[in-house]
């Protein structure tokens, strides 16, 4: 490796920086006002890209007209953002972190099915940009004047909003309602138009990020997730709200990622170590650092002390009500598979397995109040582990190692997450689960990389799928009582104990951070259970199975039936794959109808299906 | 055992530019009621935090009996024998007022690590008993969410107690309370001090209370002891007199 290869790629690594900035200080200005983790935020940076594709095409490639077009790009999309804002997320401020994180995926799932029914599925690649077509050669090296270009945008994006902040009439609300809202507004500031505006600058700067990104790589239906979690690790990194800290954690980030690829493979005592297939590890590790020394990330501050979720409502143990109805149920389920089709069978298998799913993520949001948001990283990997298992073990030996093995990731990643919490903690689950993906990903001579594993088979005796759900019925209604038994025990106490008030519950003895560990372990462990069930269900396993909309997946499941219903997870499960499997029969765009689904949730039924007909029959009676 | 036990040497603790404790060290023996007064601001419940480990303090030691319990975390100071109450009541909000008492006694038999246990079903007499005797014995069943903050103070002590403390924090525990209240819970703490040689440490704004109820009182003046002793003796210090009156002394 020589130094001017490293030096192309340390400019190459900074002009990436520059435009990760541009996303992150956006999603962290929204974030310091209205306290919104803006998910839909990569989405707006893809519009941003389309539109400049389109807008380019139209009014033509001459300088004036291509620079007017990424112009034009960038503040149609700081519109539709600002739309947004005020029609959708302006309901949502009152409502728990959790339920906005969610709503804002919603809007990721229709402006991403809105972005393929308007530009189609084929990557649009646009035209160089008219003047900095060329190179200039540096150390020998020709390098792009784009990427000089962009290299400068970054510390210019980045002085012309520390400008905006400090020295303006404007910036002296947005700083003063960061600081404190309920105080600003009764000064008389318009909350309103202050976050209207907020959320245009913020969103103009992801569409400016995107019409940016245009000349150096193609407009993509991938680019809203693929963007998301790097932003994410970049703000979390830098301090949630702060955009000093934003920048300086995208150009570590930028740098190292950089000399990463730049330094291609070392050899470590005599093992070889290829750091170009690591970037992502690499991103997420510099994270990890920054959150161990310092929790609210480089420049950020502890912030208002707010739950991510908020249960007051009583939860006691299960009556003898419940336990007919269980029963009843499971009578009614057992029946079922010896007289349903094969199809109804095959979609009861997967509400099976979902329903476990969601519940082993009720144990670690609901019981507690760790919201997570890449919950499916243990679901696939107890689904890869599984599928690894039977190439050598029989069945059995696959379904027990399964939820070792997640359960040894979840304990891993627990280490770090519970040290977090709130917004925080659900950024780095993200992160996390994109990081297990792309190592998924990545590493096809084990896991077959975006083909993943094909044939994975239960013995002859379980390959009908008759056999098949009544023995998934049988282990899933078994693992369901244990983990109810687990939400009732003296551990599911004394985690609920942590949620309810951390403070009372260290003060009475209980070790907060280890008894929160040991729940995302065990919650990671029944995951990775269902991921076993699952791959011998379908035969196959892909990585999608650990990718965000899985994980979100997850999330809506537990929302729709109730985040505070013992059975709201199996309600969910059935509600909302029942669903999902009739709607993509009759239209290609069940994204964004999933999409509509969670923001019909979170704006009107906030307490899920179980929830609401709680509050309902509770009215009836009084 | 003997020497008093808590043994607390120059403890300080800065926030920032604003001195909350200066240097400040005092000793609270076994059975011993210590009232703790002074202005808003003189760094009562700092100290509490320091003391119950929420806040880490800049400098000075904290020992419990042999034990140094400065900066340890705030669970195993209250496994050593540390309870407290809280300024603002922290209580379960989506229990009941019986399991906010049981999860206190089960965590105090090291029992929370269960995963097969059933929790409402644990030490319920014993729970049951406690709240009886700080007289909310009728709300038992009751959601804790739903109390009146009198009574939640009063939940609040139902758990501290359940930990069978070797000292008992209280900031400001009648507070929000009527005169009639006030002096039932301050004698039922002080029948547990008798009776269980529990030492009591304890800020209030009600000089009656204070000087009724506790054996010592010390002052705080911005971060500083200005005085320590009996309550006669504190009564008539000149410099108590300037820190509330606001003359010079």
């Amino acid at each position: 490796m020589t130094f001017s290869a490293l030096f192309i790629q340390l400019l190459n690594g900074l002009a990436g920086a520059a435009s990760l900035f541009l996303l992150a200080a956006g999603l962290s200005l929204i974030f310091g006002v209205t306290r919104i983790v803006n998910f839909a935020h990569g989405s707006f940076m893809m519009l941003g890209a389309y539109l400049a594709y389109s807008l380019i095409g139209r009014l033509g490639g001459s300088g004036v007209g291509y620079w007017g077009a990424v112009l034009l790009a960038a503040l149609g999309v700081g519109s539709l953002g600002a739309l947004v804002e005020a029609t959708l997320l302006r309901r949502l401020y009152r409502a728990p972190e959790l339920l906005q994180l969610i709503a804002t995926f919603g809007i990721v799932l229709i402006m991403g099915d809105a972005v393929l029914h308007i530009w189609g599925a084929e990557d649009l690649l646009g035209p160089r940009a008219p003047g900095l077509q060329g190179t200039v050669s540096i150390l020998g090296s020709a390098v792009p004047q784009y990427d000089l270009f962009l290299i400068a945008c970054g510390p210019l994006v980045w002085l012309s909003l520390v400008f905006l902040l400090r020295r303006t009439r404007w910036g002296l609300l947005v700083r003063a309602a960061s600081q404190d809202r309920v105080m600003t507004a009764a000064l008389g500031v318009d909350q309103a138009r202050l976050f209207s505006g907020v959320f245009f600058v913020g969103t103009m700067l992801a569409g400016l990020a995107g019409a940016l990104q245009l000349p150096r790589e193609p407009a993509n239906l991938n680019i809203d997730l693929a963007v998301i979690a790097d932003a994410f690790v970049v703000t979390v990194a830098g301090g949630l709200g702060s955009i000093s800290g934003a920048f300086i954690a995208a150009l570590i980030i930028g740098v190292v990622k950089a000399l990463c690829i730049g330094v291609g493979e070392i050899t470590l005592f005599g093992m070889t170590l290829a750091l170009s297939k690591l970037t992502l590890v690499v991103e997420f590790m510099v994270m990890a650092i920054v959150l161990i020394v310092r929790p609210w990330g480089l420049l950020g501050r502890p912030p208002p002390a707010s739950p991510g979720i908020e249960l007051r409502e009583l939860q006691q143990p299960p009556g003898r009500r419940f336990a007919f109805g269980v029963a009843a149920g499971l009578l009614l389920l057992v029946a079922t598979g010896f007289v349903a089709d094969e199809y109804t069978l095959v979609l009861l298998t997967e509400i099976a397995v979902f329903a476990l799913f969601a519940l082993s993520l009720q144990l670690l949001m609901g019981t507690g109040g760790m919201a997570s948001f890449g919950h499916a990283a243990f679901l696939g990997s107890g689904a890869y582990a599984a599928a690894l298992a039977s190439r050598v073990l029989p069945m059995g030996w696959a379904l027990l190692i399964a939820p070792l093995v997640a359960g040894a990731l979840a304990l891993f990643c627990g280490w770090f997450c519970v040290r977090l919490s709130g917004v925080y903690l659900a950024m780095l689950t993200l992160a996390f689960a994109q990081i297990v993906w792309s190592i998924v990903w990545q590493s096809d001579a084990v896991t077959g990389g975006s083909n993943g594993l094909v044939g994975i088979w239960p013995p002859a005796w379980l390959s009908s799928p008759q056999a098949y759900y009544l023995l998934c019925l049988a282990l899933v209604a078994a693992t369901i009582l244990l983990l109810w038994r687990v939400s009732f025990s003296t551990f599911g106490y004394a985690l609920r104990a942590a949620r309810d008030s951390p403070l009372r519950a260290a003060a009475c003895g209980i070790d907060v951070r280890r008894v929160r560990w040991v729940a995302f372990a065990l919650a990671g462990a029944f995951a990775g259970f269902a991921g076993a069930l699952y791959v011998y269900a379908k035969g196959s396993i892909a990585p999608e199975i650990l990718a965000i909309p899985r994980s979100i997946d997850g999330l809506v499941i537990v929302l729709l039936g109730g985040l505070q219903a013992l059975s709201g997870p199996l309600v969910g499960a059935a509600a909302f794959i029942g669903l999902q499997d009739t709607v993509a029969r009759h239209t290609e765009y069940w994204r964004a109808f999933v999409g509509a689904a969670i923001l019909a949730i979170t704006l009107a039924f906030p307490a899920g299906i179980v929830g609401t007909l709680k509050h309902w029959l509770r009215r009836e009676r009084t | 055992m003997t020497g008093p036990l808590l043994v607390v040497e120059q403890l300080s603790k800065a926030f920032g530019a604003v001195v909350a404790l200066a240097d400040l060290t005092c000793t609270v023996a076994a059975g011993e009621r210590v009232a703790i007064i002074g202005p808003n601001g003189a760094g009562k419940t700092t100290l509490f935090n320091v003391l119950g480990g929420q806040l880490r303090a800049d400098g000075g030691t904290v020992r419990l009996g042999e034990q140094r319990i400065s900066g340890l975390p705030p669970h195993a100071i209250a496994r050593l024998g540390v309870a407290r109450t809280f300024q603002v009541a922290a209580t379960f909000a989506s229990m009941t007022v019986r399991e906010n008492v049981q999860i206190a006694l089960l965590a105090h038999c090291g029992e929370q690590r269960s995963l097969w246990l059933q929790a409402w079903v644990r030490h319920a007499p014993e729970a049951q008993a406690l709240l009886d005797r700080v007289g909310i014995g009728a709300l038992a069943a009751r959601a804790c969410s739903t109390l009146a903050y009198v009574d939640l103070k009063r939940v609040e002590l139902a758990i501290a107690l359940a930990l069978q403390p070797r000292l008992l924090l209280m900031d400001e525990p009648t507070a929000g309370m009527a005169a009639l209240e006030r002096s039932r819970l301050m004698t039922l703490v002080s029948g547990l001090a008798r009776s269980d040689g529990m030492a009591v440490l304890f800020t209030e704004h009600d000089m009656d209370i204070v000087f009724s109820h506790a054996d010592r009182i010390l002052v705080l003046n911005r971060g500083r002891l200005i005085a320590d002793g009996s309550p006669a003796a504190v009564r008539s210090n000149p410099e108590v007199r300037a820190a509330y009156l606001g003359t010079a002394a």
